[in-house]
């Protein structure tokens, strides 16, 4: 098995959630770019949000399609966190000489763009979330996010019977998408 | 419900769970329905966002558990310290922060310096305020003007008191020392006082003239001259000479309006205003007219006088310790004797009943 195939292998368990992916991913990169952050005046803190951010980026894109990976996953982080760093050293207005290495790089301002704009999104649907209130907050990420059954969220909710959690799930949901897609049009 | 029923459809639908049938059922009823077809878009989308943020969550989730696991670990460290020397890294980054945090303290310590030194001449002037109501309760003068409207209005003349009402510019608190008609109170209470009015809780005034004040001490010692003046035997409480100790608990009562009123606290510190020795720092809401209210301890024993609060700050009330009462008494030149109260009949009473028993020796002090 080459190299790339270990690798793509990785990153489908990766996009599938996997927490071994996760951890192996974490394990084999995390440090290197935790020591290019501090030595650009950043602290552990900031390391891990950036790398966070870095496999977000990633997370998204792998998921998409069209995607085919063209250099290691450790090229790719690093580039990410790279640029993501300068950015935020920019708008912090600390235009520090960022010390480069003789690490390889590719080119991501498109995908950073992408994300950016894709979790900017994810922002409406939080904030749309947060306004519904509860319980209505709470049935929706039940029945959307834990994926628990009908039957289940009508127990932990108390409500008589699956079929009337089902009729509150359904007004709650209407309320998200209403509050969601005003947000949306409104170019939030 | 219909809506219901299609957004379940396509919820099923979009999860595969749909049999062969239903599914070219569905898919025909979106062909030849816009709306419906449209619907379905707008509702996958919707559901596509929903999942993109559950898994992105759950990611998050997911690198959280697995940092602080390497972290346990030992594999990456939650410290910053790197290969980089740490002070040469923080020098870089904060020297121009530091620059001006320089000099900014040096404009702050000359500031400071003028600031102590502006208090200390206007020591008890300016920072602390007297407790005493010169203004009396807006709420007692609009009283007043209804009252006067109503004798006003009224056709009979009415006789409102055998006395005429004694106009008061200031009011204060005071209590008993000596059931013959010797009260306490502040020197600041009735220093420049023409004449003193003391009245007890049931509206009954006197004149009352100052036999003894000292400004240093700011205790001001108030002989009742009036001829219905009755004395009053059994005053209930004793003046403690021991000094209190931190944190003990500590009540008093005093006329900050016309009704009396009660308050307690704790013992804050053993020294007053910029460490005072003759009084105590108390912890306790205090107004305007408490001014010579009495501070009296659990056991009903008087600790000290309320002369005054810090006014920048809530709650820092100055007491004159009771000792300087003795000192007091032993300077008055009378030609009777005051004498303390002896028996302390408030010991171990509860507190309702030793206020019930307190409040008849305590006195507002009006003057003009």
């Amino acid at each position: 098995m080459s190299i790339y195939d270990e690798e793509r292998q990785l990153l489908e368990a990766f996009i599938s959630n996997d927490r071994l992916a996760i951890e192996k991913i974490y394990r084999e990169n995390f440090p290197s770019i935790k020591a290019f952050i501090i030595k650009n005046s950043g602290y552990h803190d900031d390391a891990k949000d950036i790398f966070q951010e870095a496999m977000i980026v990633l997370f998204e894109k792998a998921q998409l399609e069209s995607f085919v990976l063209t250099c290691q996953i450790k090229t790719y982080l690093f580039s990410v966190c790279r640029r993501l760093w300068l950015k935020r050293l920019h708008r912090e207005g600390r235009f520090n000489y960022v010390s480069e290495t003789l690490t390889e790089t590719v080119a991501v301002e498109d995908e950073i763009e992408d994300h950016e704009k894709r979790s900017a999104d994810m922002g409406l649907m939080e904030k749309a979330l947060a306004k519904i209130g509860e319980p209505c907050k709470s049935i929706l990420e039940a029945f959307y996010i834990q994926k628990k059954s009908m039957p289940e969220i009508a127990e932990q909710f108390e409500y008589t019977n699956a079929d009337n959690a089902k009729t509150q799930k359904y007004k709650c949901l209407m309320r998200l998408k209403k509050i969601f897609f005003s947000q949306y049009n409104n170019g939030e | 419900m219909e809506d219901n029923l299609l957004l379940d459809a396509i919820e099923r639908y979009r999860n595969g769970e749909m049999t062969p049938q239903e599914k070219t059922f569905f898919e025909e009823l979106r062909k030849n329905n816009p709306d419906i077809d449209q619907l379905v878009a707008e509702h996958n989308f919707f559901l596509g966002e929903l999942e993109k943020m559950s898994e992105i969550k759950m990611l998050v989730h997911n690198m959280n558990e697995v940092e602080s696991k390497l972290v346990n670990e030992g594999v990456i460290s939650a410290s910053d310290r790197n290969n980089k020397a740490k002070l040469v890294f923080l020098w870089n980054r904060y020297r121009r922060t530091i620059a001006v945090a320089a000099s900014i303290a040096g404009i702050v310590s000359l500031s400071t310096a003028t600031i102590v030194s502006s208090y200390s001449e206007k020591k008890k002037v300016e920072v602390i305020t007297p407790l005493v109501n010169n203004k009396l309760n807006q709420f007692e003068v609009k009283l007043n003007q209804i009252e006067t409207k109503l004798n006003d209005a009224a056709t009979v003349p009415v006789i409102v008191a055998e006395k005429p009402k004694f106009k008061a510019d200031f009011s204060a608190t005071g209590f008993l020392v000596d059931g013959k008609g010797y009260l306490i109170t502040n020197a600041h209470v009735v220093d420049n006082a023409k004449n003193i009015v003391v009245e007890n809780r049931k509206g009954e005034q006197f004149y009352a003239k100052a036999v003894y004040v000292n400004k240093v001490t700011d205790l001001a010692i108030l002989k009742v001259i009036d001829s219905s003046f009755r004395k009053i035997q059994g005053l209930p409480y004793t003046f403690s000479k021991a000094a209190a100790e931190l944190g003990e608990h500590i009540f008093t009562l005093g006329y900050p309006r016309e009704e009396v009123v009660y308050g307690e606290g704790y013992l804050s510190a053993k020294s007053g205003f910029y460490g005072d020795t003759s009084s105590y720092q108390i912890s306790i809401s205090a107004n305007p007219g408490n001014s010579g209210g009495p501070v009296v301890n659990k056991n009903g024993e008087i600790i000290g006088i309320i002369s005054s609060k810090e006014t920048n700050a809530d709650g820092v009330v100055f007491a004159i310790k009771s000792k300087n009462i003795y000192d007091a008494l032993r300077d008055v030149k009378e030609d009777d004797t005051i004498k303390l109260p002896v028996n302390n009949t408030l010991k171990g009473i509860d507190r309702v009943q030793q206020i019930k028993k307190l409040e008849d020796y305590v006195y507002i002090v009006k003057g003009n």
